[in-house]
């Protein structure tokens, strides 16, 4: 095979492109795509939270309230101002950027467990706010979400949605790889294993860690947007303590730094539970069980763990 | 000067819990380095399992004793599946690994037990003790009363006696606790069963007052830890005032700002004393662990 198609970034995004042909083909129905869509949502976020957690080696316990945040733009910016749907995640992911970029610095300069909490605090804050401002948000019970139109169309089906988080995964996963390959990237992962090494070298630490946070957050916000005006409805469970521990399982389960593992994590997350739903009651139990086992005994995740293992079997 | 009593009231009571859950943290913090994401749920462990095993058939006395060791064997057992063998890793998978245990213990108790909210019956009746206008319900007292008997209980054990010693020796330098041959893996499986005890102590002590329901254990968790922060991390001390201050603070904050933003003084509080003064109250200044 000629070395090129072995790059993730043209190799890997070929092979993510014809497995979204194929699923698309091979779909028996509606169900399959929907969790399709939703796999490829999730994903779009676990790119950018891997680039935080596994590249730059800063946990969020979070991300869901930017995710929440996106999701409530697209539903409140066109009921209360009047922007037009399509525009609404754009706004909205351009908020939670400043928000983020307003946040990032003096967070970041938190370590492990403090970090931890502090961005647990933040998605929780978020969580409250959009619970309580019911004259807005519609408190617990959420609201409804007008839908997407372009050209007068009204963008509802499953299969364009397909097509639309389709693409948008394509083009996150290309941005990432492209970051990651780039002297930022360089710096990000210097960060992973050292940062004062990373410091020492002259990497600027703080400038770092807040552009995989700031990047992070507004891809998890422009998912958020995408699947409130999917599912045409938003709650405030979006937010919630629950979905950002989710999301982190999908980043640990997959690989950390690995960010074609990280798709994979989004994918067994998130069909589990919609093709075990006999087990509804034990997802909790599950999802915990998961985190830690994967912790043990597979602290590298799923897709690194399965190249390693097959590296060696064929030493070259 | 009546209401400012009474939310004061509140405050302490619902501090002292979040002064235990902050001791918890501290303790486990002190001998294994680390933060115990699960230590919320001993808390309501302590509480459900309380409600249950009476509704069982237990006597409440006895039901209660039980909730206490069931919780600690769970403690113990979180101590020997999931944080040894992972010993050696760095903070963040310490902490998705605790993180993990507080879903799966969320997770068992909606399975074993149910979804809904559950109470006990208050110790010593309901008949309010009227205080300079203010009224005191016998279960706060139960509660602070509690509350203080264990921190002095605690000092004792860690001061006066053997073991205790033996556990601050661990803490403050493994191997060299290991060189004058105390047996350091006996002393992180009494630190974790010490913990879940007196987090479910606490736990069927407020029941009475704030109910529990099997996800209750998250937000304990997080006002512990913000009282243990602003404490100082891995001071007992630190840990009890931090604890009251963090309930005084939320029951003012719910009584003289607005009940539905109580639970966000806690994270205000976090991110300010993160931010102003990252050692806490009682921290010791500029002692980072690398």
């Amino acid at each position: 095979m000629p070395a090129w198609l072995m790059q993730p970034r043209t190799g890997g995004l070929l092979l993510l492109a014809a497995v979204m042909v194929a699923v698309y083909l091979a779909a028996p129905n509606n169900f399959y795509l929907d969790v399709a869509i939703q796999i490829g949502l999730n994903a779009m976020v676990v790119v950018g939270l891997n680039l935080l957690i596994g590249y730059a080696g800063q946990i969020s316990l979070g991300h869901a309230g930017f995710f929440g945040l996106g999701a409530y733009a697209s539903a409140v910016l066109p009921a209360q101002l009047g922007i037009p749907p399509l525009a609404a995640p754009f706004v909205g992911m351009l908020c939670v950027g400043l928000l983020a970029f307003l946040v990032a610095r003096p967070v970041l300069r938190l370590k492990g467990h403090y970090l931890a909490m502090a961005t647990l605090g933040l998605g929780l804050l978020v969580f409250m706010v959009l619970t309580n401002e019911s004259q807005f948000t519609g408190g617990p019970d959420g609201m409804s979400v007008e839908r997407l139109r372009i050209f007068g169309e009204r963008i509802g089906g499953k299969d364009w949605w397909y097509l639309i988080t389709s693409v948008m995964l394509l083009l996150s996963v290309w941005l990432t790889l492209n970051l990651i390959d780039s002297p930022t990237g360089r710096a990000l992962r210097a960060l992973h294993d050292s940062q004062i090494a990373a410091q020492v070298a002259g990497v600027d630490v703080a400038r770092f860690k807040v552009i995989a946070f700031v990047y992070s957050a507004m891809l998890a916000s422009l998912a958020g947007s995408m699947s409130a005006l999917y599912s045409g409805f938003v709650t405030p469970d979006k937010a919630g303590f629950l979905h950002s521990i989710e999301l982190v399982i999908m980043v640990v389960l997959g690989g950390m730094g690995s960010t074609f593992g990280g798709i994979i994590g989004a994918a067994v997350l998130t069909s589990l539970p919609q093709f075990l739903t006999v087990f509804a009651e034990y997802e909790h139990m599950l999802l915990g069980a998961i985190l830690m086992a994967v912790m043990i005994f597979l602290r590298r995740g799923l897709l690194p763990g399965l190249l390693d293992a097959l590296r060696q079997r064929q030493p070259s | 000067m009546e209401t400012f009593l009474q939310f004061l009231f509140s405050g302490l009571t619902v501090g002292a819990v979040y002064a235990i859950v902050a001791l918890g943290f501290t303790i486990i913090y002190n001998a294994s380095d680390v933060i115990n994401f699960a230590q919320g749920e001993f808390v309501m462990l302590g509480g459900m399992c309380t409600v249950f095993f009476s509704l069982w058939g237990l006597p409440l006395p006895v039901a209660a004793v039980a909730a206490v060791i069931a919780t600690s064997l769970l403690g113990v057992a979180l101590n020997k599946l999931a944080i040894e063998p992972a010993r050696g890793a760095n903070v963040v998978t310490l902490i998705i690994i605790t993180i993990g245990a507080s879903i799966f213990l969320r997770g068992l108790a909606q399975v074993v037990f149910d979804k809904q909210f559950h109470r006990l019956p208050s110790f010593s009746g309901d008949t309010p003790i009227d205080v300079l206008g203010a009224t005191l319900t016998p279960q706060s007292l139960w509660v602070m009363g509690g509350a203080a008997v264990i921190v002095v209980l605690l000092w004792y054990f860690f001061t006066r006696t053997t073991f205790g010693k033996s556990i601050l020796a661990t803490s403050h330098n493994r191997l060299a606790a290991r060189l004058v041959g105390i047996n350091v893996e006996l002393v992180l499986l009494a630190s974790f069963a010490l913990s879940a005890a007196i987090g479910a102590l606490a736990g069927i002590l407020v029941t009475p007052i704030t109910l529990t329901s099997f996800d209750a254990g998250t937000m304990l968790a997080l006002k512990g830890f913000a009282a243990a922060i602003l404490g100082g991390m891995g001071n007992p001390l630190g840990a009890v005032v931090g604890g009251l201050l963090v309930g005084v603070a939320e029951a003012m904050g719910a009584g003289y700002l607005s009940s539905e933003y109580k639970d966000a003084v806690a994270f205000v509080i976090i991110l300010a004393v993160l931010f102003v003064l990252p050692s806490g109250l009682f921290g010791r200044r500029g002692t980072e662990r690398v």
